[in-house]
């Protein structure tokens, strides 16, 4: 089991490598000149050429790579010029480890917009994936144990109406109606449970998290009825039947522990791309996330920062199927013992 | 006897489907005495198992028709209201299955599984449960019992797993015992050693037994009595002797012809029954087995293809049923048949 667990984290840190690599030599794929962008409009080629040699553009893509790997490991400082660090020690930036690069169109460091927006895009999914697991299985099971019921055709028929809709109807709808013409709960506006304490964490989040969860609780709805109806099909199920086992231990105990495997890797790959950030959700709630920050990186051409929130992003996914793994293991005792 | 154990009276067990009705048993009479083996043998699709699960009350919840009669001691187990009937699953009929792998969850260990099917008609501890587990598991041959009630299925052979299936299907100690094909997914030395453990806790249990299987030579070692079944329905039925020396019907000729025999003359000829069992759906008219019976030429006029023979009782003696027309079926089977199969038999006759 230890050993799964340990081999699975060395093919994850493995992984995270390659992910930086690939996504540096996408970086140097495009077709567009990240000195020429810094540097603005007006710049003529001399000054270009003082930009790239600053941002560190002038050396080998393998030695930016290595240097940014460092970054990544022990921080480092900007501009990437030792000369020109020396030379005007106002300019010098500072960027801890993980250093994820620095951002010439805003200024910044990677680090600094991302750590803005993470915990907004983090807690929305948080929030949402309760809503969404809770609600999700719960009613999928129920359909599964009616199945072919007028219940059971009820949720299934929702689900469709709730995938239906688009999520930012949802959403706009969900404002309208729920916080400003009923003012059921406060006009979602980001604030950290620092500020606002759990409630008004909560209470900010919710209508945001409910348009997300809604989505994706339409999904597992589906998901949950079909993986249980499926292993209630399974041999095993008619052995516990032949047992005398009631329908209700047949259903939670035998089939959902068998449906859990599947759903389990579902649930750790939805939310790890949920925590890079909804990017319509975010928008139509006005919230800062990782996906607003994405989507104003595209538009700007703003490369280290597409660098950073890809392998942003890309580590979640890549921890959270590491998790999945060694959940696998915790439920499937094949897995663990081999 | 006047009062057996189990009594089939006319099972029919229905499939509506969007083509028609699938007839998967249609009606199947039979009884078993306590402590003695019923073997029902068929080729896939013939209803044998179908029936069984009738028993077991499986097709509940399902769109199957089951109608007639399920005896058990007296009660019409088709009678029975859902939870009744559930009470009665794995503490008066118990069951186990052809494939121990994929009929024993892989998520539980061994001993959570026979342990639960304990605990779901005693109101005992799970201490207590486990204890009769490992008794269970000494008494149908694992070793260590105390410490393999901890192990998984995938971490038991074959073997081990039908023995701790067995285990499973007796711990309440029931009345019934229905094995379906119990050695069929299993090594064949590993087989004997199922049988031979399946008749020694019938006579410490005193359980009925009804074995399913297409294997003759399962029948031939286990059984007291035979059902021959085709396309949903008894065709030959009888004491396992006479069935196997005596047989009166060409399905059942064609499951004899079909038996291997390692230690037998070597002249002897492996017979395959021609075609594939038929369709359900549009069962053939009269004598189901007419298209696949190479001696309908003993049958005068077209008999066997528009009308359904009767079960009745054969030549040799009233508790010998058979479904055929041929007229004299044994001398048929003494002249045609023996010959080709045992040809070293015929000698010694």
């Amino acid at each position: 089991m230890i050993a799964y667990a340990i081999r699975r984290l060395l093919i994850g840190a493995l992984l995270i490598l390659a992910l930086t690599f690939v996504t540096y030599v996408l970086f140097f794929a495009v077709p567009s000149d990240p000195a020429k962008q810094a540097c603005g409009k007006n710049c003529n080629e001399e000054q270009i050429e003082q930009t790239r040699i600053a941002l560190g553009y002038d050396q080998p893509w393998i030695t930016q790579w290595t240097e940014f790997l460092k970054g990544i490991v022990q921080g480092r400082q900007y501009p990437a010029d030792e000369e020109l660090r020396a030379n005007n020690p106002k300019l010098v930036t500072d960027c801890e480890a993980p250093c994820l690069g620095f951002s010439f169109v805003n200024q910044q460091t990677v680090n600094k917009i991302l750590s803005g927006a993470l915990p907004i895009s983090a807690s929305i999914a948080i929030v949402a994936l309760v809503i969404w697991v809770t609600g999700g299985v719960l009613f999928g099971i129920l359909a599964a144990m009616t199945k072919g019921s007028f219940l059971d055709r009820g949720l299934v028929g929702l689900t469709l109406i709730a995938y239906a809709f688009p999520s930012f109807f949802i959403g706009k709808f969900l404002i309208t109606y729920v916080s400003i013409k009923w003012g059921l709960v406060d006009y979602p506006a980001y604030q950290t449970i620092a500020d606002g304490g759990f409630f008004g964490w909560l209470s900010a989040l919710f209508l945001p998290a409910l348009t997300l969860a809604l989505l994706y609780m339409a999904g597992y709805v589906r998901i949950t009825r079909s993986y249980v109806l499926e292993s209630l099909g399974e041999d095993y199920i008619r052995t516990a039947k032949s047992k005398g086992v009631t329908q209700r231990v047949l259903v939670s105990k035998h089939a959902l522990r068998a449906a859990l495997t599947p759903l389990v890797t579902l649930i750790g790959l939805d939310f790890a791309t949920l925590l890079g950030g909804a990017l319509i959700t975010e928008n139509v709630f006005a919230y800062n996330g990782l996906g607003v920050i994405a989507l104003q990186a595209f538009a700007a051409d703003d490369l280290p920062t597409m660098v950073g929130l890809v392998i942003l992003v890309g580590t979640f996914v890549i921890v959270a199927n590491i998790i999945v793994d060694i959940l696998y293991a915790v439920i499937d005792p094949r897995v663990r013992l081999g | 006897m006047s009062n057996p154990l189990l009594s089939v009276v006319d099972l029919k067990v229905h499939f509506p489907t969007n083509d028609g009705i699938v007839k998967a048993t249609d009606g199947l009479s039979y009884t078993l005495e306590r402590g003695k083996t019923l073997g029902i043998v068929g080729e896939s699709g013939s209803g044998k198992s179908v029936s069984s699960s009738a028993i077991m009350g499986l097709h509940r919840g399902t769109n199957a028709h089951v109608s007639g009669q399920i005896l058990l001691d007296g009660v019409d187990l088709l009678q029975l209201s859902n939870e009744d009937m559930r009470k009665h699953r794995g503490k008066e009929v118990a069951m186990i299955f052809q494939d121990p792998l994929s009929a024993m969850h892989p998520y539980y260990t061994v001993g959570n599984q026979i342990g639960e099917a304990y605990r779901v008609h005693h109101d005992v501890s799970k201490k207590a449960a486990r204890a009769r587990t490992i008794e269970m598991l000494e008494r149908v041959g694992i070793p260590q019992p105390d410490r393999r009630v901890d192990d998984y299925p995938h971490q038991f052979s074959g073997g081990m797993r039908q023995r701790a299936m067995i285990a499973m299907g007796l711990i309440n100690n029931p009345a019934l015992l229905i094995a379906d094909e119990p050695t069929t997914a299993l090594d064949v030395t590993v087989q004997a050693q199922i049988l031979d453990l399946l008749q020694d806790l019938q006579r410490d249990f005193d359980a009925g037994i009804i074995i399913i299987t297409h294997d003759l030579g399962v029948v031939a070692e286990m059984a007291d009595d035979v059902l021959v079944m085709y396309a949903g329905r008894a065709v030959e039925y009888g004491t396992t002797k006479e069935i196997l020396t005596h047989p009166e019907m060409p399905y059942t000729w064609g499951l004899i012809s079909s038996i291997p025999d390692v230690a037998g003359d070597t002249s002897a000829r492996l017979i395959p029954i021609p075609g594939n069992p038929p369709s359900l759906l549009q069962p053939p008219t009269g004598c189901a087995f007419h298209p696949r019976c190479t001696h309908r030429d003993k049958v005068p006029g077209n008999l066997c293809v528009t009308t359904l023979p009767e079960l009745v009782p054969g030549q040799r003696s009233e508790g010998h049923l058979k479904r055929c027309h041929i007229p004299d079926p044994d001398a048929v089977y003494e002249r045609e048949v023996l010959p080709e199969i045992a040809p070293d038999l015929v000698e010694e006759r």
